[in-house]
């Protein structure tokens, strides 16, 4: 065996993150054979496209499909944001992501006293199905493939989604797309929330097990650690506690008498990519590696479709800086590729003014040819998983399959994750997390350009932004007003009290009576209240 | 003259989920000897002067990354005005443009810290403002 050579250091700011990656994870100078000597390669690594995937889920990696471009949008009023999407089809996107406002995803209508000042700021606001009408005129619902990020009031998206496209005549079965309806982590880290776990479990079962025999082209459930990674997590964390909250869906599905292969193929992930490149690459090959032996061999799934876990990975928005805007150009290049050598299936990447407002269509554009350069100009996608084998990136892998399985075992001990997520672990290990990375930013361990390194005397502030005005906001408030008036409101009470009756009832599905109510141009806070009727509203207890 | 330590309400206003940063905030400002109470999220303008008032808190400190600044800022400055708690020391941060920054700034709030604030700026700045109050001139 050959002797690993010595570490000297440069010094100087940055310098103190030298031996350890953002997330911490220690780093020796150079890697070398015995840091495989664990690996079996056989059953570890295997091949691109075979168990356990640590290489990735195709043999040929991206040679016989890309990634999918998939740039989330949205903001305004339904018409706004239709016009957008219309653009980026236009402009070679494969599909369409919808982000809403803040109202929308916590389930109140724009003109709620809650939603003063917040309609159409962080999305598009969707009251009714007239809205979601609107989202997608001209556009071919059963052409294209739609990701919608909504959680706590998903279910409500999916009936108006279903309900707008049987209206154009597209039957449901026909549908392609996702949609997030991933709660745990909400109460996690985003905290877009409504009612409390336990009756949220239940609606996201029935969603899955509706989608199973209705809708055999749409990923139920798209189980986030994006969101966790922004609220300031590590990435071991992002990628254990993003898994934990998938096997708690699996066995969810599992005890409501679901048999795993019927659903699984259909769960998908959502990751984030940050700054530290090669531990995000581990990240993600560790993911599949953990989630194809737990699903075979916890969960004893047959289908080789269960075991593969499939991603979607947007670039770090925690990761870009104020200052310097344009320098995020350049940080989203570099995280989209290791998303790329990770093995991503589908890529967000952010525009270099987020960190400001919403983007602007300029910036929208710089992000979509930086997956266009990286797809068709780098070559990057000419040779499945090119990293694999890489002594340092093999162990880094493992590393990160470690922490994860350690971390399971902490959860295991509070008895899961609802329970986990009841006593604030999940939320104090994060918290930790963030300050201690918000500290080394501090004491200059860590390099952030521009920031406190390379800054400029006095920022320049020349960078067009794209604003939402207060007009916006009245002008929806009014046009659900107007709603409510036209309205047949014998049907309307109908339907609600269907709706109700099937919360109360655990072996009644609640999607139909979801698109029914959806039919009858019931508003979101309206079915929110309903079943906040029967369930009760979550209240966090917070943790510092 | 008044010896206790500075004491400071980091609040979340609306529906805005995002607390990684207040809470970062909030342990700096702890860690630097102040006595902080964090509100916990979706507060109304009107429940965090209260909490201020009730905490005779120095200062308050709101986190907005959701685009709404531009409404709740100014509602939390015309509460303060309301209940005769302007002398407590408003400032914040988030998503906020340099232009909404400084029309906040002509509204009363007194510091606006964007993404990429030194933690050692904000401690100094709460420190020194919120210092003022208990002496006054």
């Amino acid at each position: 065996m050959i002797e690993r050579p010595g570490a000297a250091g440069r010094r100087g700011p940055g310098s103190g993150a030298l031996d350890r990656t953002i997330s911490d994870v220690p780093l020796n100078s150079v890697y070398g054979p015995d840091d495989l000597a664990g690996l079996d390669v056989a059953t570890d690594l295997a091949w691109p496209g075979e168990y356990p995937y640590t290489r990735g889920i195709h043999r040929n990696g991206y040679r016989d499909r890309l990634w999918t471009m998939r740039q989330f949008a949205g903001f305004g009023n339904a018409a706004q944001t239709n016009e957008r999407y219309h653009f980026l089809l236009e402009h070679g996107q494969h599909g369409l992501s919808v982000a809403f406002d803040m109202p929308t995803l916590m389930g109140y209508d724009s003109d709620a006293p809650q939603a003063r000042g917040e309609v159409g700021k962080c999305g598009v606001a969707i009251d009714s199905l007239a809205d979601m009408e609107v989202l997608f005129d001209g556009i071919d619902m059963g052409d294209i493939t739609t990701s919608m990020t909504i959680n706590g009031p998903a279910c409500i998206a999916l009936a108006q989604y279903i309900a707008a496209a049987e209206k154009k005549g597209i039957p449901r079965a026909k549908l392609g797309g996702t949609i997030q309806a991933d709660i745990l982590k909400e109460y996690i880290a985003q905290k877009e929330w409504i009612f409390p776990p336990r009756p949220h479990m239940r609606i996201i079962v029935d969603m899955i097990q509706f989608c199973t025999v209705q809708m055999p082209k749409w990923n139920t459930i798209s189980i986030s650690g994006y969101h966790i990674r922004e609220a300031g997590s590590t990435a071991a964390q992002e990628l254990a506690f993003t898994l934990a909250d998938g096997f708690a869906y699996v066995e969810a599905c599992t005890a409501a008498g679901m048999d795993v292969d019927s659903f699984a193929p259909r769960l998908s992930f959502f990751f984030n990519s940050h700054i530290d490149f090669f531990e995000e690459i581990a990240k993600f090959r560790a993911a599949r590696r953990i989630y194809a032996r737990h699903m075979r061999e916890k969960y004893g799934a047959r289908n080789p479709r269960s075991w593969q876990l499939r991603f979607h990975t947007q670039t770090a928005g925690c990761s870009a800086t104020a200052q310097q805007p344009e320098n995020n150009i350049v940080r989203v290049a570099f995280e989209a590729m290791a998303a790329v050598l990770g093995g991503t299936q589908s890529l967000h990447t952010n525009s270099m003014d987020e960190v400001l407002a919403l983007p602007t269509e300029k910036s929208v554009e710089i992000a979509l040819r930086t997956q266009q350069v990286l797809a068709y100009e780098t070559n990057v996608t000419n040779v499945a998983d090119p990293l694999g084998g890489s002594y340092f990136v093999e162990a880094l892998t493992d590393e990160m399959e470690r922490q994860a399985e350690s971390y399971f075992a902490q959860i295991a001990e509070y008895g899961g994750v609802i329970e986990a997520i009841e006593a604030g672990f999940f939320q104090r290990e994060i918290a930790d997390a963030s300050y201690r990375y918000q500290r080394s930013i501090e004491t200059r361990d860590r390099v952030v350009v521009g920031v406190n390194a390379f800054a400029h005397e006095e920022e320049t502030e020349n960078i067009d932004l794209l604003r939402i005005g207060i007009e916006m906001e009245r002008a929806q408030a009014a046009a659900v007003q107007d709603l409510r008036g036209r309205r047949d409101d014998a049907a309307i009470s109908r339907s609600l009290e269907r709706l109700q009756a099937a919360c109360r009832d655990p072996k009644d599905n609640l999607m139909p009576h979801l698109i029914d109510c959806a039919n009858a141009y019931c508003t979101e806070g309206e079915i929110v209240e309903a079943m906040a009727g029967v369930y009760g509203r979550y209240v966090e207890r917070a943790v510092l | 003259m008044n010896d206790r330590p500075l004491r400071v309400v980091i609040a979340k206003a609306g529906l805005d989920g995002h607390d990684r940063g207040a809470k970062v905030i909030a342990r700096a400002l702890r860690d630097a000897g102040m006595e902080v109470i964090y509100t916990g999220l979706f507060q109304t303008p009107e429940q965090i002067v209260q909490t201020a008032i009730q905490e005779d808190a120095d200062g308050i400190g709101l986190s907005i990354l959701s685009g709404a600044h531009m409404t709740l800022f100014p509602l939390v400055v015309e509460q303060l005005r309301a209940q005769d708690a302007g002398d407590i020391v408003f400032f914040g941060g988030g998503t906020i443009p340099p232009e909404d920054a400084r029309r906040l700034k002509e509204l009363g709030v007194r510091e606006i810290f964007t993404p990429g604030a030194p933690l050692q700026a904000i401690v100094d700045f709460v420190r020194s403002e919120c210092g003022k109050r208990r002496t006054p001139a």
